[in-house]
């Protein structure tokens, strides 16, 4: 199979999965879970998620040398920060750049 | 009441902007990253247009980059299970939301409306007092559709036009984003620390450990937040009226 197709047809699938998650209590569920244990677990899921996805990757999300790794941790810890203190999800992002940036420049004058 | 700020499709374009502009800017970061993943412009394009969610997608190019004829089906499999997953939030968001609407609401219309539930536009949606109007909603959709598709193909194409050093720092944006939603979540609701705390714990294993290293990253993500979220459902269990 080529590989574009291969893309398409995971693209697709992949659409249709989230799409049902989505459509499918849009449009059948009127009534409320009532099982604790599902509306705990339904709770946790998204963060859980989210940080596995960013631990450890953000750290070798600039590459994978040294001075890569250097730059993305700075990037972490300024992200962290400007988290904790309740900047808004674009400020953080945009932060983060930032920090990777002037390591990055920083590095190139030492 | 209704008089004082109806649900009109204006109303919800104009809710729309602030969102919009967020996710110009961090599909502009998934294009970026997907196209530093070799994957096609055009392929993430299509995929912002018809998946609309930031972490799903990301998830996904892994195991579409990874992709190859003899592992198709292997990939098949990782991509279902990975989007259940980490996309099972919109689950309960589209059953918190289904209850919201307003009685005009028909079948045709919640199928049309269920694609655009995503965290923010839902967060915005649901924190309304009015019932919600299939209008609203769609306006509310429409602008961060567009932000989120011209962001990702202008970071696919410009993502291989830049200077390395640009484009790799934008690949940070997206994790950090994600550190923007864990963070104040955490700091709102103490519960929720130990289970990231477990979750970034068991996905430095699998990423550190050498023969825990072969699990493919898609999997891996399901057994960090399955687990994780098994133990805060177990040891924390959420009181009613809390899922919020």
């Amino acid at each position: 199979m080529d590989k574009y197709i291969i893309a398409i047809i995971l693209t697709f699938v992949m659409a249709i999965v989230t799409y049902i998650i989505r459509m499918i209590p849009f449009v059948f569920f009127r009534k409320k879970i009532k099982s604790n244990f599902i509306k705990s677990l339904l709770y946790y899921i998204p963060y859980a998620v989210l940080s596995a996805m960013t631990f450890p990757a953000i750290f070798y999300s600039t590459g994978s040398s040294a001075e890569s790794i250097i730059m993305a941790s700075v990037g972490t810890v300024i992200a962290l920060i400007a988290s904790i203190t309740k900047r808004s999800l674009v400020v953080v992002a945009i932060l983060a750049i930032v920090a990777v940036l002037a390591t990055y420049g920083i590095m190139l004058l030492v | 009441m209704a008089k004082i700020s109806t649900l009109t499709f204006k109303k919800g374009v104009s809710d729309g902007i602030p969102i919009a502009l967020g996710y110009l800017s961090v599909s502009f970061a998934f294009g970026v990253t997907a196209t530093s993943k070799m994957i096609n412009p055009l392929i993430s394009l299509l995929i912002s247009m018809t998946n609309l969610t930031s972490a799903g997608q990301l998830a996904g190019v892994e195991v579409i980059a990874s992709a190859t004829a003899t592992t198709f089906l292997s990939a098949l499999f990782q991509i279902i299970l990975t989007q259940l997953v980490i996309n099972a939030r919109y689950f309960l968001m589209s059953l918190t939301l289904s209850q919201k609407l307003e009685d005009k609401f028909t079948v045709a219309d919640r199928l049309l409306c269920a694609f655009g539930i995503t965290d923010e536009i839902f967060g915005v949606a649901v924190s309304k007092t009015q019932p919600i109007s299939k209008k609203y909603m769609l306006g509310l959709i429409l602008l961060p559709f567009i932000g989120w598709s011209v962001g990702t193909i202008s970071g696919a194409l410009l993502g291989s036009i830049l200077p390395t050093f640009i484009s790799d720092a934008l690949s940070i944006a997206l994790y950090a984003m994600f550190i923007a939603i864990v963070i104040p979540a955490g700091m709102n609701d103490k519960k929720i620390i130990p289970v990231v705390l477990i979750s970034v714990a068991l996905s430095c294993a699998f990423f550190f450990i050498p023969f825990l290293k072969v699990v493919p990253v898609g999997i891996t993500y399901i057994i960090c937040a399955l687990v994780a979220s098994v133990v805060g459902a177990i040891f924390f269990p959420i009181k009613d009226n809390e899922e919020e």
